[in-house]
């Protein structure tokens, strides 16, 4: 039987703990509910002490977000952004890893430079990445420097592009976006594949090498099999990190979220919810439950197929 | 079927041994270049993926080398022609940058946070790896579901809250709302509950206390997670950007990303010097870089199982 006097101890040591998550966990799940249900809530209206602001209680948040252009745009990028990058990444991150098991000389320093986009500040490696891109507009016609980027691009054989300057096209803006957030999300993609290649029993490989099994063969239907908890998990926390994009974007665009003389064209579901935090509190609430209905959905149907299709 | 194979093959061993021989010798040569084009093509895509991984970190260091001219040339060099060390005396003397008040705010949020932080884990996880209470699985159970909500929930009401409390524009507000990690005492649960009971109980018998016990066995031996949780706890001081921009952006108590993100560093014609803001870039990057040197083992530990940063 437990005396109570442990009992009275373990509380004890849990108390900061829970006094804390009290205070900024459980009751903001409450309070996010209940503002997102008082149709208009803003604090500036809520603490005006000489009128007294009756929010009306109902769905009007919810409708009146969904209907808002800004948020769609924010739902059309995050989605966007999400789609395109987790499948590329976690394709590009399967190769890596698959290629760094097999090879024997320069596996741990080609290991240490795959990992080491992991260990950065994603808003100071963004504005490298948006020095890459940036041309350096001078007086001529042609930009000074069209910027690393477009150097290769035009090494190559390619006409340069104006990624990020004023003036530049959607696409480009979303393929900078594409290329630094795949970047960024490779590192720890390789890192839990690997580890799970490591942990696959050699037997199968003797057995499709005696068979004389094609190396195409190997990948699909040994290697990818096998590592399906792995995959599930890398696709499941890439999506959940994906529709919380925001940082790297302020990397590369800065506050404005886009290129110069188009703000926000790149704002993202969680750029929209902290513009609105401290003055439309009733939106912003509506779009982070929205948010988190949508990662709640998402990871649900990542973990029925995964299921479905993870063996063993 | 199987018994017209067999007629085949005894034509074959009839016809002759040598040309067996000679297809066998083919095919174990066909094999071995097979073999190495398959090493070559492994190769190939690992050096290139490792090039383009690689690039942005040579091109920040490369150009916060270079002079402004450099840099503009349209015709890029790959290595600096003379080295521009000014670049980075500006970083620590610019006015508009602040390094020093930065680097010292960032520093104390990180570790008075990560201190009081290591201390609410200990406890936390002491209690619920080795203590018996009642409803401690259903607690635990909801601790972790309260992982799946997207921190961006909690930022509007703690707002509101911090506000109502007075605590803008402090460091307490930098600090207290993200002291207890559900994560961190999870992680340190785990590896008490690898330790032996039986090491607590016959503690228990020679009459040691809870706290002696704690600080004489169980933290030494959980010592590599709490070394985990410390460098994510300082890597997201000096990482984190949202939150600080929100409640704390005042010169006093600013960040250093938040610092790095709104500094101009323009030159006369107001145009970003960009050879300026690469060596304020890699200034901010370089003590991630002796983390990743040094402590990378402790983050790869601690990452692998959270898929989170800091």
């Amino acid at each position: 039987m437990v005396d109570t006097r442990k009992q009275w101890k373990a509380w004890l040591y849990l108390s900061p703990a829970i006094v804390l998550l009290l205070i900024f966990t459980v009751w903001p799940i409450f309070n996010t509910i209940r503002l997102s249900l008082m149709e208009g809530y803003n604090s500036t209206m809520a603490a005006n002490p000489y009128v007294d602001y009756e929010f009306p209680f109902g769905l009007g948040n919810f409708t009146r977000v969904l209907e808002y252009p800004n948020f769609l745009t924010c739902l059309k990028n995050t989605v966007l952004l999400c789609v395109i990058t987790v499948p590329i990444s976690t394709l590009l991150a399967l190769l890596i890893a698959v290629g760094l098991h097999s090879i024997k000389f320069l596996q741990k320093p080609l290991q240490t430079i795959f990992f080491m986009p992991y260990v950065t500040n994603s808003i100071a490696i963004g504005m490298v990445f948006a020095a890459m891109f940036n041309m350096v507009i001078g007086g001529s016609t042609r930009p000074d420097s069209v910027g690393i980027v477009n150097n290769i691009l035009e090494a190559l054989g390619f006409d340069y592009i104006n990624w990020t300057n004023a003036g530049s096209s959607y696409g480009a803006n979303l393929a900078v976006m594409v290329v630094y957030i795949v970047w960024n999300a490779l590192p720890f993609k390789i890192l839990v594949l690997l580890g799970g290649l490591q942990g696959i029993n050699k037997q199968y490989y003797e057995a499709a090498r005696v068979d004389g099994t094609k190396k195409s063969r190997v990948l699909w239907r040994i290697t990818v099999p096998l590592l399906s908890p792995m995959l599930a998990y890398v696709i499941i926390t890439g999506f959940i990190g994906g529709f919380k994009e925001y940082s790297s974007i302020v990397g590369i665009f800065g506050d404005t979220m886009g290129p110069a003389g188009n703000p926000y064209r790149m704002d993202t579901m969680v750029g929209f919810i902290y513009r609105a935090i401290g003055k439309q509190e009733g939106t912003a609430s509506a779009a982070a439950l929205i948010l988190f209905g949508i990662i709640f959905v998402v990871t649900m149907i990542n973990l029925a197929v995964s299921k479905k299709k993870t063996h063993y | 079927m199987a018994f017209k194979k067999k007629e085949a093959t005894a034509d074959l061993t009839d016809s002759s041994a040598v040309m067996k021989a000679r297809n066998l010798q083919q095919t174990a040569a066909r094999q071995r270049i097979a073999h190495i084009c398959g090493k070559t093509m492994t190769y190939t895509f690992l050096l290139l993926m490792a090039l383009i991984v690689i690039f942005p970190f040579y091109f920040m260091i490369i150009s916060s080398l270079k002079t402004t001219e450099e840099y503009r040339r349209s015709v890029p060099t790959l290595f600096p022609m003379e080295f521009k060390f000014a670049n980075y005396l500006n970083v620590f003397t610019d006015k508009d940058f602040q390094f020093w008040t930065l680097f010292r705010n960032t520093v104390f949020v990180g570790v008075v946070s990560t201190l009081l932080s290591l201390v609410i884990t200990v406890f936390s996880a002491f209690a619920f790896a080795r203590l018996e209470f009642k409803g401690k699985n259903a607690l635990f159970a909801a601790l972790l579901g309260t992982m799946m909500i997207p921190g961006e929930l909690f930022t509007i009401t703690n707002y509101q809250t911090v506000n109502d409390f007075g605590w803008m524009k402090s460091y307490t507000v930098l600090i207290v709302p993200f002291l207890v990690s559900v994560f961190y005492i999870y992680l340190l649960k785990q590896n008490f509950m690898q330790i032996p009971n039986e090491l607590y109980l016959a503690a228990k018998v020679d009459g040691t206390s809870d706290l002696k016990y704690l600080w004489k066995v169980m933290i030494p031996l959980a010592l590599p997670s709490l070394i985990s949780i410390t460098i994510l706890k300082m890597m997201g001081a000096w990482n984190s950007y949202m939150w600080p921009r929100l409640v704390a952006n005042d010169d006093a108590h600013k960040l250093i990303t938040n610092g790095l993100r709104g500094a101009a560093f323009v030159d006369e014609l107001g145009n970003t010097d960009y050879p300026r803001q690469m060596a304020a870039v890699t200034v901010v990057s370089l003590p991630l870089f002796l983390v990743f040197i040094f402590l990378r083992k402790y983050i790869m530990k601690g990452v692998s199982r959270s898929g989170i940063k800091g």
